[in-house]
């Protein structure tokens, strides 16, 4: 296997046990991206002066028998959403592409304390707004399994980095499930941890009581690494949580003998396509193989998932993104006159449609008046929505179910049809909704050789079970060895 | 007027913390444009908030002082407007879960006692400040961040007012209450204290509210006056003409002295009020309010009221002394040392609150103590000096914060009470002035006070000039 081909882990060893240098490592991954990012397009801005001097330092560290980080010399590609100081962050839209924030985020600044090397920052959805990265205002990130496909979304240029084997690992953000349906529809795993497990500072904001900051890595060994990295409390985000992190490693590899698995009847929808469900059934099989019980569970309020949530994200982003109004930072635009005019214009020429769309649509569900209709009810049957989760985690120890319930669509297929790219999100909008903890991880190919996802969710702050399931699936089976041909 | 005026008051307070609400920059006024910021306060991608608890405790401590309900559960919401000064361009405040709701404060009107209700109490962020060039025709205006994310406290009266005198007197009192907390320095020249007025009349005997307008731009309580009394002609005008009154929003015009309207209840704005999600909401327990409630000190009026109780005290001495928490906290730091109070107040309310005047210096800038006080009037009862050259020694403490005993022994200022001393002073003065004493045997009252006035002048005025005029007389009417 070629060493971009590898998983951190395995990268990891090689730069300890000094096979290779860090130099070498980032040398190859900017010359396999000049080569094959000019098709996949997965990243913004590249970071290569100051990803080599960086290699340079660690190989420095490594030669002097220095102690090093826990990712040390590992390339990570990092979600333009997230803040880089002296980095420029875009969010993929217009009104920030002259930004570079002052600091870095929560997330970033970890990754540094650890010796990760940011090699770049990577495309996405404008302002995480879409589930195929098609949103972006620079450019469209194509599936490296088949280029005429969408990656997913938002986080489509992370996952496709990894996919691409550009590099090992990458961070994403997960709002409705922006880091595991493109994890699903590019064939890696994608982890959303629980809300308040990873600090949101630095996280440009979309939806914020349901943003979390994800990991997108080749397997779920790497996925538990990067956790270990970015996972914690932090005194700058108020809503992170002070419950202490666990080893994720340790005890990965324990059986999962009498493990319960609940099954929700309310996930085995219609719209499912016949390769995914083909797959899930596959993927019990499985379970069932290694000791596992499938238990029928419900979550009777699914349904209501989709517009709970494009209520509540849109109203928290509708509040978010009024900050964009050109005084500070980001564009102003040169022909207005007046202070009003000034925010208008630079607004309208600054968002994109969909961008627009969604603060339309949230203002509306704020506005006096409507507020009880929308936004109150929508919080209320959240709530529920939480309960059913609660409820269910009484019987069983994870609930499993497709991560999305189609794979990869064609580019343009669904792009003038909002409604139809929202229910894309179907399955992994709840977690966000009750706040619990997710993963997306390979469990097979569509007939047409596309890779498929399977969704893992359990209780709050229950990420190591999380990844100890996930990784009893992964041994047993290879998806997650299959590389993109590009 | 066959109208009776209805007028509330809302109040906006900066909290004198060391830092900002949501971030640690440094709240201090003054500072150069823009030099006490950070990307959160900036409102740059990304950022967040985090509460800064020592203003959600004063925030709780007035809303304690001023008896409102205070629920175990509050939270913060966004409030959403679009204006240059306001980074987010929404504001975090409190709007569904306010800190403090149904509460009351006492005001005093000529010796009547009148309770104005609160409506509620909140806690919230400050704008930064909009900079307007000062050239003509200029096609810009900048931004100072400084203020932006300062705490602001927020305190809305229930519509109880009907005269101008007890406007004056809620402001003077909210005004001493929130010094007397010590949770804002309230100095109005710097914005820190502001006022915004609602104003509705009604023809006399009326239960219902007529249309309230609100003023705003009130940057001194001589203007909310101005202001109150001009729009209550101004609506009597209108509705004597048969006229309705616009609800809306008006603003005060300090150099014209008139108001003018800023925007009309059409107008007025959505706020999209949301609770903020970026906060935790903040669960008050029994045990953190109760330690709110006993750091609360005794407010200015129950202490007034119990100057005059416990001190015989005039209400008006009473008044001048909690005026000023620190003026009353060295009053009662006199009495505890010389239980003389009414003799202490004069020394207080006079010469001290004269020299400070005099000074332009704070009470507590002032180098005398209470305990030098205490000892002057000391010195004083005990005759060593006399009440004319304390006076003397009190502008010497003043000016050197020494104890009065040194200066008196400095300068040689102690009284002489020797009786043979003064008497052959005196014998001195009857031989040579025998004309006067002629004058005073025919019965002219003032030779005596002009004797008096030769001894004290020989003595250079360290007589004791109750012994020198009793011991004269003897001489005299021998």
């Amino acid at each position: 296997m070629r060493l971009l081909e590898s998983t951190a882990l395995q990268i990891k060893q090689k730069i300890l046990s000094k096979q290779i240098r860090v130099v070498e490592l980032v040398g190859q991954a900017f010359a396999r991206i000049k080569a094959v990012d000019p098709t996949i397009q997965s990243f913004i801005s590249l970071n290569e002066e100051s990803a080599l001097k960086q290699a340079r330092e660690i190989d420095e560290k490594i030669d002097h028998n220095e102690k090093v980080g826990l990712l040390a010399g590992i390339p990570v590609a990092v979600k333009d959403n997230l803040c880089t100081r002296g980095l420029s962050t875009t969010c993929a839209s217009q009104i920030l592409k002259n930004f570079v924030p002052p600091y870095d985020a929560y997330v970033v600044k970890r990754l540094k304390e650890e010796d990760a090397i940011i090699i770049g920052k990577t495309n996405l959805d404008e302002f995480a707004m879409g589930s195929s990265t098609e949103n972006s205002s620079f450019q469209i990130t194509r599936n490296p399994w088949n280029v005429a496909c969408v990656p997913g979304g938002s986080s489509g240029g992370s996952a496709a980095a990894v996919a691409a084997n550009l590099t090992p690992m990458s961070l994403g953000s997960d709002t409705g499930g922006s880091v595991r349906q493109p994890a699903a529809l590019c064939g890696i795993v994608g982890l959303k941890p629980t809300y308040g497990r990873v600090s949101r500072y630095g996280l440009i904001a979309f939806g914020s009581s349901l943003d979390q900051v994800g990991t997108m890595t080749k397997d779920v060994s790497d996925a538990s690494l990067l956790l270990q990295v970015i996972a914690g409390k932090d005194s700058k985000d108020s809503t992170s949580v002070q419950t202490p992190v666990p080893d994720y490693l340790q005890g990965i590899d324990n059986n999962i003998q009498g493990l319960r698995i609940g099954i929700p009847k309310e996930y085995l929808t219609e719209g499912m396509h016949a390769d995914v469900h083909k797959a899930l059934k596959d993927a019990l099989r499985i379970y069932e193989k290694l000791g596992a019980k499938i238990i029928d569970v419900t979550l009777p309020h699914t349904e209501y998932a989709v517009a709970v949530y494009y209520i509540v994200a849109n109203a928290e982003a509708s509040s978010n993104l009024s900050r964009y109004d050109g005084v500070r930072y980001g564009i102003r635009s040169t022909n207005a006159k007046g202070v009003i005019d000034m925010y208008c214009r630079t607004r309208a020429e600054g968002f994109g449609n969909e961008v627009k769309r969604r603060i339309m649509l949230g203002n509306y569900a704020l506005s006096s008046g409507y507020y009880d209709a929308y936004y109150l009810k929508a919080s209320r049957v959240r709530n529920l929505i939480k309960k059913d989760f609660d409820a269910a985690f009484e019987k069983v120890d994870c609930i499993i179910g497709p991560t999305s319930p189609v794979p990869a669509f064609k580019i343009g297929e669904r792009a003038n049809n909002p409604l139809e790219m929202y229910l894309s999100d179907i399955y992994t909008i709840p977690a966000n909704l009750a706040g619990i903890p997710g993963i997306s991880i390979p469990c097979g190919f569509s007939k047409d050789g596309l890779p498929i996802g399977l969704q893992i969710l359990t209780k709050h702050f229950e990420e190591k079970q999380l990844l100890h399931v996930a990784y009893s699936f992964e041994r047993e089976t290879d998806y997650h060895l299959k590389r993109a041909v590009i | 007027m066959k109208y009776e005026v209805v007028i509330g008051l809302e109040t906006h307070s900066e909290l004198a913390t060391a830092t900002k609400l949501f971030c640690g920059c440094s709240t201090k006024f003054g500072a150069d444009p823009n030099t006490q910021v950070c990307p959160v306060c900036l409102a740059m991608p990304g950022v967040l908030p985090v509460m800064n608890k020592k203003a959600f405790e004063y925030a709780m401590k007035s809303a304690a002082a001023l008896c409102c309900k205070i629920d175990n559960y509050t939270n913060f919401d966004r409030k959403s407007y679009y204006y240059p000064d306001l980074p987010k361009n929404y504001q975090i405040s409190q709007n569904y879960h306010n800190l403090g709701v149904d509460g009351f404060m006492d005001i005093e009107v000529k010796g009547t006692v009148k309770r104005i209700r609160i409506h509620n109490v909140h806690l919230e962020e400050e704008a930064g400040k909009l900079i307007h060039p000062e050239e003509t025709g200029a096609d810009y205006s900048l931004v100072d961040f400084n203020r932006a994310g300062v705490p602001l406290l927020e305190i809305v009266s229930y519509p109880d007012m009907r005269t101008v005198d007890e406007v004056e007197s809620y402001m003077q009192t909210l005004r001493k209450m929130l010094l007397y907390t010590e949770i804002s320095d309230c100095k109005m020249q710097e914005g820190s204290l502001r006022f915004e007025a609602s104003i509705s009349l009604r023809l006399k005997g009326v239960e219902t509210l007529g249309n309230r307008v609100e003023i705003k731009n009130l940057n001194s309580m001589k203007f909310v006056i101005k202001a109150i009394e001009y729009e209550a002609t101004r609506q009597a005008e209108l509705l004597d003409r048969g006229e309705t009154i616009d609800r809306e929003t008006r603003l005060w015009d300090e150099i014209n002295e008139k108001s003018v309207r800023m925007r009309s209840k059409e107008e007025a704005q959505d706020y999209r009020y949301f609770p903020e999600p970026d906060l935790l909401p903040v669960l008050i327990d029994e045990k953190w309010l109760s330690t709110i409630k006993s750091s609360i000190p005794e407010l200015p009026f129950a202490r007034k009221q119990r100057f005059v109780s416990e001190f015989k005290l005039s209400d008006y001495d009473a008044n001048l002394l909690i005026e000023d928490k620190v003026l009353a906290d060295f009053f009662e730091e006199c009495v505890r040392g010389l239980n003389r109070p009414k003799i202490l107040c004069n020394w207080i309310t006079n010469d001290l609150l004269r020299e400070a005047k005099e000074r332009k210096l704070e009470i507590g800038q002032l180098k005398v103590k209470p305990a030098q006080l205490v000892s002057l009037v000391e010195i004083v009862e005990k005759g060593t000096i006399s009440s004319t050259t304390a006076k003397e020694v009190f502008i010497e403490m003043i000016q050197t914060g020494k104890d009065p005993q040194k200066i008196v022994e400095e300068k040689g200022l102690i009284q002489i009470s020797d009786e043979g001393l003064i008497g052959s002073v005196i014998d001195k003065i009857i031989s040579g002035n025998p004309g006067v004493i002629d004058d005073y045997k025919k019965g002219k009252k003032n030779a005596l006070t002009f004797l008096v006035g030769q001894v004290m002048k020989e003595t250079k005025g360290k007589a004791n000039p109750k012994m020198v005029n009793e011991l004269l007389k003897g001489k005299l009417d021998v």
